[in-house]
């Protein structure tokens, strides 16, 4: 089976590769780019997830999934902590997010912080796309390795 | 009904999300550069640049000397290097009669596992970060190679084949005006 530095490593090449080969006009594409190229990576994935599993019963419930065995398979460990208002706002706490811990601790690379973080977005927001629902993540790093993502739940 | 408690071997999975990325890359490189050559070889370059780091993930863990000749070198590649990071073993065949170039072949290639090239990429090699990555490695413990695609199993090739040659050992250039 895959060691699982290949994936960290396809995973820091792929953001280098996106910045350095777009325009300098063309760098906001880049975080889109990575988002949906972990949206693609999401859907498949939870599908092999959730094959041989039943329905979910409701959202906490989808929500408690991916918290639990969704990150422990992508990201290696548990979320620390989730929040939500319940009125389908969720904020999921990582204290040592695996993307994140290869990069210094300090305030240097905040700047650079957001594109570490789009493909896993993008993930998230694939896996929840293909469970049924539809969402909006977002990402915000205060101090590194931490962050928090926030899963906003689209009625229609 | 109530969800079973675990859901699938994470292992097995993680192999997965990894080639799931790889093809979701490959994807927005064909979107990106709408020519399988073009794509070839920013796949390789990417290779490239992960090899140059692969190469110290992979001695400090894998513990391995010198090597003292290209086919132990070999050796290493597939019965140390694949196994660790792929689980695979290719089989090393084809040596020339100078001893400077072998092949690798694989029978199940993890990068490929989901994948089916649509009509009209007869000259994608999908799997050409290989390639790269070898060459990137390879070129950190000072040796150049040249690393190619002869067979591919997603054109119809019963095996995947990769041809290493060895190009010349690379001397440690010393910065100009230094001695």
């Amino acid at each position: 089976m895959c060691d699982d530095s290949l994936f960290d490593f396809l995973h820091s090449e792929i953001v280098a590769f996106l910045y350095r080969t777009a325009d300098k006009d063309d760098q906001d594409q880049c975080i889109s780019k990575l988002e949906s190229l972990g949206f693609r990576v999401g859907q498949s994935l939870v599908e092999r997830f959730t094959k041989d599993c039943g329905r979910f019963k409701d959202d906490l419930d989808i929500m408690k999934f991916i918290c639990k065995d969704f990150w422990n398979s992508v990201f290696k460990k548990q979320v620390d902590n989730l929040r939500t208002n319940h009125q389908g706002v969720y904020v999921l706490q990582d204290n040592r997010f695996r993307f994140l811990t290869q990069i210094s601790n300090g305030k240097q690379f905040m700047d650079t912080a957001p594109r570490y973080l789009a493909v896993a977005c993008g993930i998230i927001r694939g896996s929840l796309a293909n469970i049924g629902v539809n969402s909006i993540v977002t990402a915000e790093v205060s101090a590194m390795p931490a962050c928090k993502f926030q899963i906003q739940i689209q009625r229609a | 009904m109530s969800r079973q408690a675990t859901r699938g071997d994470p292992r097995k999975v993680n192999g997965e999300l990894f080639t799931l990325t790889y093809g979701a890359l490959v994807a927005q490189l064909l979107r990106d550069y709408e020519d399988d050559e073009e794509v070839n070889k920013q796949l390789e370059k990417m290779g490239y640049n992960i090899g140059v780091r692969l190469i110290e993930d992979f001695l400090a863990r894998s513990n391995t000397g010198r090597c003292n000749d290209f086919r132990e070198t070999a050796d290493i590649i597939s019965k140390t290097a694949f196994k660790m990071y792929l689980g695979i073993t290719p089989v090393v065949s084809n040596w020339s009669a100078a001893g400077d170039e072998f092949s690798l072949l694989m029978e199940n290639n993890p990068l490929i596992d989901f994948v089916e090239l649509p009509d009209g990429h007869n000259s994608l090699n999908y799997s050409n970060i290989f390639c790269g990555v070898l060459k990137g490695a390879l070129e950190m413990v000072q040796m150049e190679v040249d690393v190619k695609f002869v067979q591919d199993q997603l054109k119809g090739d019963s095996v995947t084949e990769l041809r290493l040659k060895f190009i010349k050992r690379l001397e440690d250039a010393v910065p100009v005006g230094e001695d």
